[in-house]
């Protein structure tokens, strides 16, 4: 029984806790990529970039806030200034929308040139980023690093294994299990919601029954740049900030929106889970897990060596494409 | 039409005189390539680096001694730390646009091998890398062009081995980053480990740059081990891992490679690094007691990465010219061991004057310089290092290996 307890407490430390997290920030990640994408019709590759402005702003605030001698008790600064980092994020999409991606949906452009101009902007996020905050690691995370530390769980449950729980960890999933209930419930039930879902449906005969397009793009954008924040806020808590890895983790939640089938907020997030699960599971090495069910196993029993992390999201993107295009919960076709 | 012409006509005058002017100026002047990465990830220290070789160049021009009064003109150019093309490029201008006689570089172990296999060593131009410290280099095919101030990674493996077998510890975890260095290193340091009857659990690479670490440390942990073996960079993976091992359980107890050593580390991690035992090239003695005081007058941080090596680069190259009679680059090469180590005078820095004077009345010397140069086999640092541990978060010598 001991055992069986070390084994299933040594799974939890390394790999659910971990994938719980990480899905639940690309689960935010995917909801705003995949927002867009129904409601405006196209893949926003600027969407990492956004994350990482509005983080920026956050740390700013968050490092203001510091000096000014502000804190938060036990959770992080962080949370203080996140509604600010929202706000800058918020100006920054609205004013890229009114100055750039407006002009091709004026227009009726081809999807392929508002993506492509998407990735101007995507360039020109990037570069503000790092002019202001600069490319290296940031860390802003303070207040109580643990709610229980290995050793406290050994000397309560005199396990050998020990388990960690990070408070980033618990704060990523209280707070996405909010917005993703909140975001779901003025979908459904709001009358901003309902527009949005019917103007995705169809443009036009949302047009003609009365509903303001300029509003409900306006929405989107606000919502998709306040998840952008908090995605980008939680994963900086929970990891850290560097522009670069925010501009790759465009590659995993791209993958999380289109497994589970993009324009699906539910889609977006089961696939934010999926895609960080499979990355932490395969790359897991079950030896030890093992060893506690009485086998003894040679080498480190993993399937595939950390280094091949990022090769998954895109394995899964190439299997989902091709072999069932509109993801789990029936999307669009990209 | 016309007006092209003429303006074609001046041009070619312009050039006409200024090649004359260059060759007149190369009677006196000697070119001396300095060749690190100003830009790229270790952009931080190269500055340092690059001022303290040019520190020794100002003490040999301002003595005035050497070759009847030549002055040596050190030339920059960007390794870039990970560019192999360009950094190539880089060379290629030093040796054929600026005529240099002998290059203090390059930096990081990948580059340095490149320009030496395809740049240096096939054009015959003497290269005296201050830091490049990957075990690859001892092997290469250098026709005697390629020497370093800094050890080889081989011997950091030796002396990291022989500190763990007299603390007891016998299985460890090892966990590298995924370069050129962080994968030698690796190698030597289980060679040797294994040498000495341990015991290496798993021995994985780590990407540097990323968010998030705990799949690595996942499987470090299930390999085990009674501390975790961390061949990184401070500012990149390394710390990344330690965390992440902290925060997990995984590892309370670390041993270091030399890309560790910074203040910065024991400023994120804080008190979970007591304990943490570790390596790092250095010296005591007389000499780089002088090269503190030569290089804090020339406004150069003395203890900053792979100063003092640098500036030993530079004056073994001014030293093998003297001891020449020349600054032919097969002259330097033939001359370079021999001004490095014994028979002859001790050398420190701030004497080069003295080291000088003392090859043009036809003595030897024995350059000790900052770091103790003592050069072996095909031209490297034999390798004095520094053990330390992490008490009360500071870094404290243990001793010197």
């Amino acid at each position: 029984m001991t055992d069986f307890l070390n084994a299933i407490v040594l799974f939890a430390n390394f790999v659910f806790l971990p994938g719980v997290a990480y899905g639940a920030q690309l689960a935010l990640g995917a909801l705003g990529v995949t927002l867009v994408f129904g409601i405006l019709r196209f893949a926003n590759f600027a969407h990492g970039d956004l994350m990482a402005f509005g983080t920026m702003i956050t740390i700013l605030v968050t490092w203001w806030l510091q000096s000014m001698g502000i804190g938060f008790g036990p959770l992080p600064t962080a949370l203080l200034a996140l509604p600010i980092g929202i706000l800058g994020a918020i100006a920054l999409s609205l004013g890229t929308d009114r100055m750039i991606f407006r002009f091709y949906r004026v227009k009726r452009s081809a999807t392929i040139v508002i993506v492509m101009a998407s990735v101007g902007v995507m360039f020109i996020y990037n570069g503000i980023v790092r002019m202001i905050i600069g490319p290296n690691d940031q860390r802003f995370a303070d207040g109580e690093r643990f709610l229980i530390t290995v050793r406290e769980f050994r000397d309560l449950t005199g396990l050998d294994e020990g388990l960690a729980v990070r408070l980033p960890v618990v704060i990523t999933v209280v707070v996405a299990a909010i917005v993703v209930t909140a975001l779901f419930l003025f979908l459904q039930r709001s009358r901003t919601g309902k527009a949005m879902r019917a103007y995705s449906d169809n443009e036009d005969l949302a047009l003609l029954s009365g509903i303001n397009p300029d509003r409900v793009v306006a929405v989107t954008w606000i919502i998709a740049a306040s998840l952008a924040t908090i995605a980008g806020v939680l994963y900086g808590l929970d990891k850290s900030f560097r522009p670069f890895v925010y501009f790759q983790l465009l590659l995993p939640i791209f993958a999380a929106a289109i497994v589970g089938g993009i324009g699906q907020p539910i889609g977006a997030v089961a696939g934010g889970f999926i895609v960080a699960f499979s990355e932490v599971m395969l790359t897991y090495a079950y030896r030890r897990f093992f060893e506690y069910f009485g086998f003894e196993p040679d080498g480190l029993m993993q399937l595939l060596s950390t280094e091949y992390k990022f090769a998954i999201s895109f394995v899964i993107l190439v299997l989902v494409l091709l072999i069932r295009p509109t993801g789990i919960f029936k999307g669009r076709v990209l | 039409m016309k007006s092209s012409l003429r303006t074609m006509l001046a041009a070619s005058v312009a050039g006409a005189a200024f090649m004359a002017a260059s060759t007149a100026a190369q009677a006196e002047e000697i070119n001396i390539g300095v060749i690190l990465g100003f830009t790229g990830p270790i952009e931080s220290i190269t500055p340092g680096m690059a001022d303290s070789a040019e520190l020794a160049i100002n003490e040999v021009n301002e003595s005035g001694l050497l070759l009847d009064g030549a002055t040596l003109v050190p030339v920059r150019a960007d390794s870039t730390c990970i560019d192999s093309a360009a950094a190539q490029a880089a060379a290629e201008r030093l040796i054929t646009v600026d005529n240099v006689a002998a290059i203090v570089g390059a930096d990081c172990s990948g580059v340095t091998i490149a320009i030496a296999n395809n740049v240096a060593v096939p054009n015959g131009v003497v290269m005296v890398s201050p830091s490049a410290t990957s075990p690859a280099l001892t092997d290469i095919d250098d026709n005697d062009y390629f020497f370093r101030t800094a050890p080889s990674d081989a011997r950091q493996g030796v002396v990291l081995a022989e500190m763990l077998q007299e603390e007891g510890i016998t299985d460890v975890a090892v966990t590298y980053t995924n370069n050129d260095y962080g994968r030698g290193l690796a190698e030597a340091f289980a060679a040797a480990f294994e040498e000495v009857g341990g015991t290496i659990t798993i021995n994985a690479p780590h990407e540097d740059g990323r968010g998030d670490y705990s799949a690595e440390v996942g499987a470090l942990a299930a390999g085990g081990g009674e501390v975790l073996v961390v061949l990184g960079y401070a500012d990149q993976g390394g710390v990344g891992v330690i965390r992440s091992a902290i925060d997990t359980g995984a590892f309370d107890r670390f041993v270091l490679g030399d890309g560790m050593f910074a203040q910065s580390l024991i400023d994120a991690i804080g008190d979970d690094l007591e304990g943490t035992i570790g390596v790092v090239p250095g010296v005591e003695g007389e000499g780089s007691e002088a090269f503190a005081g030569v290089a804090e007058a020339g406004g150069v941080n003395p203890s900053a990465s792979y100063t003092g090596e640098s500036y030993d680069a530079a004056a073994l190259i001014a030293l093998a010219i003297q001891a020449g009679g020349s600054a032919d680059r097969t002259s330097i090469r033939d001359n370079l061991l021999a001004v490095a180590n014994a028979p002859g005078e001790e050398i420190l820095p701030g004497e080069l004057a003295r080291g000088l004077e003392i090859l043009a009345e036809g003595g030897e010397v024995n350059y000790v310089g900052a770091t103790s140069v003592e050069l072996i086999g095909p031209g490297e640092a034999s390798g004095s290092y520094r053990q330390y541990i992490v008490e009360n978060g500071e870094y404290v010598t243990v001793q010197f290996r």
